[in-house]
């Protein structure tokens, strides 16, 4: 039989139907999977395939000071992003505008990192683009595809240097900071607060970003603004953060301080903790980290020798030296060893012998035999020496924590150093080993007048001397935004005792160390100290406040390598006078140098350096003047 | 008197999948994002006149002068696809390749449509000329020899999807042609042998299995050895067969079995067909108005991929019209190379029949990732001038085997 006979043709032509739609069958079951089956899930990609999610950063709360007045707010600057639908292209594009937008191929290697992360949202490539380059791409968009521009919420700082330590500065956070989730809620690309009130207070001050969708073709070009109102986000601004600063006071504390010196001014009213001012010398412009800072300006701001992005204030630690004494004068009486007319057993001869050391005063000729009243006056350190013997050392320390010269101030900015204070006489046989044999009473004597194993921030100075300041003995914790609510303790001393001391700090100021300080029509009562330094020449303090009657204000400051502390009283009691009678009236004039200072003696090598906190790197100093 | 007229249905089907495939080609230019496919569905307008013209011409052409022409047929299309691996250049999705004819720069068109037709005609001169089926593979060898040669030119090219269309020609013919199935499945083997080697327990039971399969068929003594020993030998070559793939054809058989594997190279063009077809739905998202296609993710649109433009814009419902349409075709074939009035003709229909059922299954298969991607058009949809041209010529030649079988009264009793 042939092939071609009909018969067998038609059971093949039968067959063949059979298979052709059966295979036809099969793909319609293939389609109907997909279409009907799998629709939903394929719609949904169909959308994020098309739709390109475009971050809405939320402005970033602004910050004011007590009268409302902006010390942080935000403009309008614009950054440069690109979508890209893969490394290559955006590393094409990249290199193309690589001149344009000064980019090397660091810059490059960071922003195709940045890509990897987040492949489907636009890149950013330049936040706080020039205008000028700005409008540059936008003409050259069609060589530039994905081209995204932006505007977003730039960080300004009108008051530049004045108050940078207390805002601290915003940058982008870091690939580490996104990888760990150390700040929750923040995303790649998210500006953060780096420190001062920024980082303390980011969660209030961040809001919350907002996202628009842009549709793009599958090479990532934008196609068109997606403006369906239900899938915009608005971005929230974050909240105002209201401070305790009065910006008019801190302005003139950055000005009255001493130009091209280091050390810190903080000033607080002693009833409530408010911290009107905090001012820390060198400062730095917070605008320099905004948009990015270069990394010459950042080795220069970080290894610069005087290390202008430390906070002083609240971060160094000094001997607190004289103004010390009134915390051994505190515990004494508290104790009942001694009242404001105590005289000790050995009148000041410029010095003392204990043990088979001499232990000097800083005044050589001697002050004679002195009350308790008048040895705080001259700041005579034969008198204290003698007291602290009475206190014993044991009582020194504990009195001394119990006044909380061992603990943090509590104010609210990051990165407060601890004070270096002993809790107890342990810490000695710790560290040196046994007591007469490794280290000597002598150490009573220096922590008596506040050198020593004693480092103390200004912070935790000026909190103490609010203590001194209020009717009761006790303050709360200094604060810049919201207190701590940490519990008042008092200093234990009845109201007329604190009276009493805070009379003979107003003689300090009237006729004794700080006079040359003193200023007309306000009664300021303080106490000024000059700690030795074994790094360099000795660094000056002054904690005062006023008036004497019911103080308002107490201000502390330190000036290193200042030599004398009366020279710093002078800052002191004009920023006092300052904010007691307002802007309008003519700062007192410091009238002259009656009396030398109270320098405090030599060291007296008992102990071996052990004040291991982080020490301001001395500075060769020619003997110029502080003030001329 | 003979009453002769028109095959209706076949016009009326080819005609309306014509107008389908233009219309299809035109939304697939609506893009957003403007490019030079916005105006290819006037460029193959121009083509489907051409191809018209040819159609006509094709169906006036004598059957019996057709016959005698073969041989210079195939001659021809030998002779230019060995030009074209010497001068032949790449375009557009196949940039890579050497496909193409042209002279001046102008490209010309593609040898291998045009040699799918002319290997048609071949095979139906070659088999239609046998009074019996051929009884074992010694006696279709001759065939194989007319497929091997133009598989071979085009597989060099390389265009891997066209070379397997050579294939397909190979077995629909033999098995019009009479050849015993379970022949057909011997003849296979080595390639079934080639697809498992790829897993050795796969092909361990594959061979196996054949070798029953010879022993209970009993086919000549050295066919069955021959057959053993070459699946045998393509399941140890598979791998350096496979070394000798280029990377992108290694890529494509991977991403066929797993297109995940790198959605944004290999797969993306699965991916972005299956999101397509996908999200069209039932009804589909409406004419013009697919967004995987408006906004570039959909590759090649005008060509491997218009079927996903219908899937996505017509949904379910209009993908279903389609390959209704396009099965009737086949069907419709299959009914003429039956009522052929002699075995050349019916070979030639039959041989039409399985080309254009090898692109639609492979090419519609393919949108929705059961096939790989091979990237050969979709007749009548797909934009391109050399297989529109083709299958115009086959369309008008198997009008031709209508109308002359119309007579033969014995033949639809």
């Amino acid at each position: 039989m042939t092939w071609s006979h009909p018969h067998e043709v038609t059971r093949r032509a039968d067959a063949s139907r059979l298979v052709v739609t059966l295979m036809f069958v099969l793909l319609a079951v293939g389609f109907f999977r997909i279409q009907v089956l799998g629709a939903d899930r394929y719609k949904l990609q169909s959308t994020n395939n098309r739709l390109r999610p475009v971050t809405l950063p939320a402005p970033r709360g602004l910050i004011v000071d007590r009268n409302g007045v902006v010390l942080a707010e935000n403009e309008p600057g614009y950054t440069i992003a690109l979508l890209a639908s893969d490394e290559d292209s955006l590393r094409s594009t990249l290199e193309r505008i690589a001149d344009r937008a000064n980019l090397d191929s660091l810059k490059i290697e960071a922003i195709l990192r940045r890509f990897r992360r987040l492949p489907h949202e636009p890149t950013t490539i330049l936040r706080d683009a020039p205008f000028d380059l700005v409008s540059a791409m936008e003409e050259s968009r069609v060589m530039v595809p994905g081209l995204v521009i932006q505007t977003e919420p730039k960080r300004n700082y009108p008051y530049k240097e004045t108050v940078a330590h207390v805002l601290g500065y915003v940058g982008e956070i870091t690939e580490q900071e996104l990888a760990s989730g150390a700040i929750p809620g923040a995303r790649g690309g998210t500006i953060v607060g780096r420190d001062g009130l920024e980082r303390q207070y980011e969660d209030v001050l961040r809001g919350e970003d907002g996202q628009r969708f842009i549709e793009v073709d599958a090479l990532g070009r934008t196609v068109r603004e997606v403006l369906d109102g239900s899938t915009l986000e608005r971005e929230r601004q974050g909240d105002t953060l209201f401070t305790t600063l009065d910006i008019g006071l801190q302005e003139f504390v950055a000005d009255v301080f001493p130009a091209g010196w280091r050390g810190a001014v903080v000033a607080m009213v002693p009833g409530t903790g408010e911290v009107l001012a905090l001012y820390s010398s060198p400062s730095f412009d917070p605008n320099l980290f905004v948009g990015g800072m270069d990394p010459e300006t950042w080795r220069q701001l970080s290894q610069a020798e005087d290390t202008p992005l430390f906070n002083r204030a609240t971060e160094g630690r000094y001997p607190p030296a004289s103004p010390f004494k009134l915390a051994v004068a505190e515990s004494a009486l508290l104790r009942g060893l001694v009242d404001m007319d105590t005289h000790m057993e050995t009148p000041c001869e410029g010095g003392m012998l204990y043990g088979n050391r001499y232990f000097r005063c800083w005044k050589a000729d001697g002050h004679g035999s002195l009350t308790l009243r008048e040895a705080i006056q001259y700041s005579c350190d034969v008198y204290f020496y003698q007291l602290g013997l009475q206190l014993t050392l044991s009582n020194l320390l504990s009195d001394g924590v119990d006044m909380g010269f061992s603990d943090r101030s509590g104010i609210d900015l990051p990165h407060e150093r601890t004070p270096l204070f002993p809790e107890s006489i342990e810490y000695f046989n710790r560290r040196y080993g046994q007591r007469g044999r490794d280290w000597t009473s002598g150490v009573t004597l220096n922590m008596a007048i506040g050198q020593g194993e004693n480092d103390q921030t200004v912070i935790n100075m000026v909190k103490f001397y609010a203590k001194l300041a209020n009717p009761q003995g006790r303050a709360p914790d200094p604060w810049l935004v919201q207190g701590d609510g940490g519990e008042e303790t008092s200093l234990g001393l009845s109201e007329q005792a604190l009276a009493d001391l805070r009379e003979a700090l107003y003689l300090v100021v009237e006729e004794g160390t700080a006079v040359g300080a003193r200023v007309e029509s306000v009664r300021i009562a303080g106490k000024t100290g000059t700690a030795q330094n074994p790094h360099g020449r000795p660094h000056g303090w002054f904690v005062g406040f006023a008036p004497l009657e019911d103080p308002k204000i107490v201000v502390g400051a330190i000036v290193e390598f200042a030599e004398h502390g009366s020279t710093v009283a002078h800052v002191v009691t004009n920023i006092i006078h300052r904010y007691l009678l307002g802007p309008e009236v003519e700062p007192a004039r410091v009238i002259e140098y009656l009396l030398p200072s109270d320098s405090a003696p030599e060291p007296i090598p008992i102990l071996p350096d052990t004040s291991r906190g982080r020490r301001i790197p001395s500075e060769d100093v020619s003997g110029t003047a502080l003030f001329r | 008197m003979e009453r002769h007229y028109f095959d209706k249905s076949l016009i009326a089907l080819t005609l309306i999948l014509v107008l389908v495939g233009l219309a299809t080609l035109y939304s697939a230019g609506q893009t957003d994002v403007p490019s030079a496919v916005s105006k290819v569905w006037q460029k193959q307008l121009v083509w489907i006149g051409l191809g018209i013209v040819l159609a006509v011409a094709s169906f006036r052409l004598s059957p019996r002068l057709l016959e005698w022409l073969v041989p210079g047929i195939y001659a021809a299309a030998i002779a230019l696809l060995a030009m074209t691996l010497f001068v032949g250049v790449g375009a557009g999705t196949a940039a890579g390749t050497k496909s193409w004819i042209s002279i001046f720069g102008v490209r010309l068109g593609q040898p291998a449509e045009l040699a799918k037709l002319a290997t048609i005609l071949m095979l139906a001169r070659m088999l239609g000329g046998r009074r019996h089926p051929p009884a074992g593979i010694w006696e279709a060898l001759p065939a194989g020899i007319v497929v091997a040669i133009p598989f071979m030119l085009v597989a060099l090219q390389p265009d891997l999807g066209s070379a397997i269309v050579f294939i397909a020609l190979l077995f629909g013919a033999l098995y019009w042609a009479g050849l015993k199935p379970s022949l057909l499945l011997l003849l296979l083997s080595p390639g079934i042998s080639l697809l498992l080697a790829f897993s050795t327990i796969s092909w361990g039971i594959w061979i196996v299995f054949l070798t029953g399969f010879i022993l209970l068929t009993r086919p000549h003594l050295v066919e069955g050895l021959a057959l053993w020993f070459t699946n045998a030998s393509m399941g140890i070559l598979a791998f350096s067969l496979w070394e000798q793939l280029q990377p992108y054809q290694q890529k494509r058989l991977l991403s066929f079995l797993n297109p995940d594997v790198d959605p944004r190279a290999t797969g993306w063009h699965i991916i972005q067909s299956k999101i397509a077809v996908g999200s069209g739905g039932l009804i589909g998202v409406g004419f013009g108005e697919g967004h995987q296609k408006r906004l570039a993710f959909l590759p090649a649109q005008h060509t491997d991929f218009v079927y996903s433009v219908i899937g996505e814009e017509f949904g379910f419902l209009g993908v279903l019209a389609t390959l209704v349409l396009l099965a009737l075709l086949i069907l419709a074939l299959i009914r003429i190379a039956r009522k052929a009035s002699d075995p050349f003709s019916s070979m030639l229909v039959a041989g039409v029949a399985t080309m254009l059922l090898t692109h639609i299954v492979v090419n519609v298969g393919m949108t929705i990732g059961v096939m790989p991607i091979t990237g050969i058009p979709l007749p009548f949809f797909s934009y391109g001038g050399s297989f529109m041209l083709t299958c115009c010529i086959a369309i008008g030649l198997t009008m031709r085997v209508s109308w002359d079988s119309q007579g033969l009264r014995y033949l639809n009793a």
